[in-house]
């Protein structure tokens, strides 16, 4: 079998702006769906049922369907009747952030449940505010436990852009398919953006191990 | 004179289960109170809920003239004046010893940092653990954790000290260096509840006993009489097991 590392070469340019993307749209995504996660975890905490019952609902209809069909109704859907027409970019930030938020949510609810309830009764009983008891105590010690958790969410997230490719937004995938019908070949395009793909989940791993650490 | 609490017809339920029936009690001020009684009789659920860790349903709790059952009274006020010491010590592991003492008084007293840690410490100093400053508390005997819980809880300055089982779950041989120190909180005229099996301490510290059985308070007096000549045949019972 012959591998022809020339028609690679040839689109180390687009792979490399198509990593970026992919980098990028996850970085941005894991940052938004974060901070849109923390409310609906803390939302799925909250003491009355009925004030909880969105938030179960949203964790439920993202981690309950596929990514593949949250990708579609956000593009064809739910941008268009935000924004008039379609758009490839806002979909990719939005449609990862709302998948990530759910997880993320999920995430923060368990590692903040984990904590002893005597951590908290210790706080209230030296007269902090409820959220004095979450901001001092509670949250510091429940985000380390959160961190192999979120590093996970991460990992999963930027193997999961490469859906995005469905709707040609130009990440990864999106390139190897081009190649792929460019030149008629199977190896070298998927292979090569396995090969990018482990790279990036590799050296992130190493670097969440690294935060593991530290923290 | 006026209670420093007063409480007044207290019932506390969990779900279907009645765990406080009627109970009125008063403590005055310098007043040790011990409150006795075997396990599930309610004695620390009382006692937390004198700083609303537990929500009565029925009843009243008056400190210094304040009820907490009134909507209008910030709890978190109330609470900066009761210290309170638990049975697992719930130190902030995150920080360390001295942090521990320091949080309170500057977030909550807003105290200068300065201020604080000199007051934090003097505290060290009275459990005898200043060489502890900079640790964390995972590597603190239980006898000691408990000393800084103890100095946590007097760096807010409370008017009163609520003990829940503070040495039930201390190693034995660390049991005396914690009761100690709350001889010397009672010797300085703190005023105290008490929820503990020690009975030697009850009898030598306390001001006031009280025996709690079933969610009731069974009987109550001074540690003589309540030791030496029971009048309830349970309050009998309990203590022929115990002493």
């Amino acid at each position: 079998m012959d591998f022809r590392f020339d028609i690679i070469a040839h689109y180390i340019p687009v792979l490399l702006r198509g990593t970026a993307f992919t980098i990028g749209v996850s970085i941005v995504s894991i940052i938004l769906g974060s901070v849109l996660g923390l409310g609906i975890g803390f939302g799925k905490m909250a003491p009355k049922a009925y004030f909880r019952w969105p938030f179960h609902c949203y964790i439920n209809f993202f981690r309950g369907t596929p990514l593949y069909v949250q990708i579609l109704i956000v593009h064809f859907g739910v941008i268009p009747a935000f924004y008039g027409s379609t758009n490839v970019l806002m979909t990719s930030f939005v449609a990862l952030s709302l998948n990530s938020a759910a997880y993320s949510a999920e995430i923060f609810r368990a590692g903040i449940q984990s904590i002893d309830p005597g951590q908290r009764e210790a706080a209230v009983s030296l007269g902090m505010t409820q959220f004095q008891a979450m901001r001092f105590i509670i949250l510091p010690q429940a985000v380390k436990r959160m961190v192999p958790a979120f590093g996970n969410e991460f990992i999963v997230l930027v193997k999961d852009s490469s859906l995005l490719a469905l709707i040609a937004a130009p990440e990864i995938m999106y390139w190897s398919n081009t190649m792929k019908g460019q030149y008629l070949r199977i190896w070298e395009p998927y292979l090569t953006a396995a090969l990018i793909y482990f790279i990036l989940t590799y050296s992130l791993s190493k670097l969440l191990n690294y935060i593991e650490r530290k923290v | 004179m006026e209670p420093m609490i007063s409480v007044r017809h207290l019932h506390k339920s969990f779900g279907t289960h009645k765990v406080l029936t009627d109970i009125s009690v008063d403590i005055h001020i310098r007043e040790v109170v011990v409150v006795i009684g075997p396990s599930g009789s309610g004695k620390s659920t009382f006692l937390r809920c004198l700083n609303l860790l537990e929500q009565p349903q029925e009843g009243d709790i008056i400190i210094e003239g304040t009820s907490l059952m009134a909507k209008t009274t910030r709890i978190n006020d109330i609470r900066t004046e009761l210290g309170m010491v638990f049975q697992q010590f719930n130190l902030f592991p995150h920080k360390k010893v001295i942090e521990n003492i320091m949080l309170a008084p500057v977030r909550v007293r807003k105290w200068p940092v300065g201020q604080a840690r000199q007051k934090a410490l003097e505290l060290l100093d009275k459990v005898g653990l200043r060489e502890k400053a900079d640790v964390y508390p995972a590597s603190l005997s239980g006898g000691q954790a408990q000393r800084v819980a103890i100095a946590r809880a007097l760096a807010m300055e409370p008017k009163i000290m609520l003990f829940d089982e503070p040495t039930s779950a201390l190693d034995p041989e660390m049991v005396g260096e914690v009761l100690a120190v709350m001889k010397d909180l009672a010797r300085e005229g703190m005023t105290m509840v008490v929820v503990t099996h020690e009975m030697g301490f009850a009898r030598e510290v306390g001001d006031r006993v009280l025996f709690m059985e079933q969610g009731v308070v069974v009987e109550e007096g001074d540690p003589e009489q309540l030791f030496g000549h029971p009048a309830h045949e349970r309050t009998q019972a309990f203590l022929s097991k115990v002493l």
